[in-house]
């Protein structure tokens, strides 16, 4: 897939923003959605990504690093979070773990048939479990949303779920 | 060998070795044997030991961190075998406790006998993976294994367990949190 220039410097801008929070460990599994990030992350000797196997193992490395004194962010599709709710509920928010959690909004308006449910509960689930969360429009919003989600790490120690959707860094 | 005795074994080698450990009754005896802060108790996420610690250990990659994982728990998530066996940490040591029983849910089996973890493990990736299943063996094992690079697989074996468990895992979730991360940051 070809990413247009318009997601490719949504990508560098939010890139820079990461590391200019300190975020310094990331790893996930990949969203189309999330196309030009996970390219520029990819070229990036500073973002060190590992792949993980699942999503719920990409939290699982997230929060080894973390108590290991790094900044991790785990970029994930929506579908995911399902695979992810034991972690979060039994993991992160009971001994409070934080991790930033970017994951794309599949079914976010009309898609394919597999994302429809959780394209209409992601947001919910994670108000049901009380797991903060944005779901910006733009990069300015994205980039606002992202120092929500820093205060939310570094201050309440829970995680946070920044929501990505279509268009932003990939379609 | 019973798994209390495994266990005990184990912490008594680990010295001040920072050690994710499975959820249920591996959590308890380890810490019976040895309360130490570099133990974390994993008391939720059954299956995410493995992942934790290889976290931990991509993240810290000049000290050793071990998982004291069981089978119940390692075969909820093979995946992570591979993830080892592909990132290649030097300083992880993954060891299997196999007594073959859910035993914190009332004994029911696993199917652990019919599975060759340690197989999975090199076929994974890992440097070395070997298995053990007697006092002895265990012995011998333990005072190898950390003496070479991981990742590093040592599988267990161990008779189901009699008697009483020990008691809970005393720490609250966010106690363990602080203790293992300042366990894992010394010296930094």
């Amino acid at each position: 897939m070809k990413w247009t220039s318009a997601h490719q410097d949504n990508a560098r801008r939010f890139a820079a923003a990461l590391k200019s929070h300190g975020f310094d460990f990331y790893t996930g599994v990949p969203c189309s959605l999330l196309g030009a990030l996970l390219e520029h992350i990819a070229s990036d000797r500073t973002m060190p990504y590992y792949p993980a196997v699942r999503e719920d193992a990409a939290f699982g490395l997230a929060a080894g690093a973390y108590m290991a004194g790094r900044k991790p962010a785990v970029l994930i599709q929506n579908s995911g979070l399902g695979y992810s709710l034991n972690v979060l509920t039994s993991l992160n928010l009971i001994y409070r773990i934080p991790v930033l959690a970017v994951v794309t909004w599949r079914g976010h308006g009309p898609d394919a048939p597999e994302h429809i449910v959780m394209g209409a509960s992601c947001l919910k689930l994670m108000e049901d479990i009380g797991v903060p969360s944005a779901a910006p429009d733009t990069l300015p919003d994205l980039e606002s949303a992202l120092r929500q989600g820093v205060h939310v790490t570094n201050v309440q120690k829970k995680p946070f779920a920044l929501f990505i959707k279509r268009g932003i860094f990939g379609q | 060998m019973n798994s209390t005795q495994a266990v005990a074994h184990i912490l008594q080698k680990l010295g001040d070795k920072p050690a994710v450990i499975a959820t249920g009754f591996i959590c308890r005896q380890a810490q019976a044997a040895a309360a130490r802060p570099e133990n974390f108790y994993m008391i939720g996420s059954m299956g995410m030991a493995s992942s934790i610690g290889l976290g931990a250990a991509l993240a810290r990659p000049k000290r050793p961190v071990v998982v004291v994982d069981g089978d119940g728990a390692v075969l909820m998530n093979l995946g992570h075998l591979p993830m080892a066996g592909s990132f290649k940490p030097k300083n992880f040591y993954h060891i299997v406790v196999d007594n073959g029983r859910y035993e914190s849910t009332g004994g029911q089996a696993t199917i652990s006998k019919d599975v060759k973890i340690e197989a999975i493990a090199k076929a994974s990736g890992y440097r070395t993976a070997v298995g053990v299943a007697t006092e002895a063996a265990l012995k011998s094992a333990l005072a190898k294994l950390f003496k070479s690079p991981g990742p590093a697989m040592l599988v267990v074996r161990v008779k189901p367990e009699k008697g009483e468990a020990p008691p809970r895992v005393t720490d609250s979730p966010e106690e363990i949190t602080r203790k293992f991360s300042a366990a894992l940051q010394k010296g930094k």
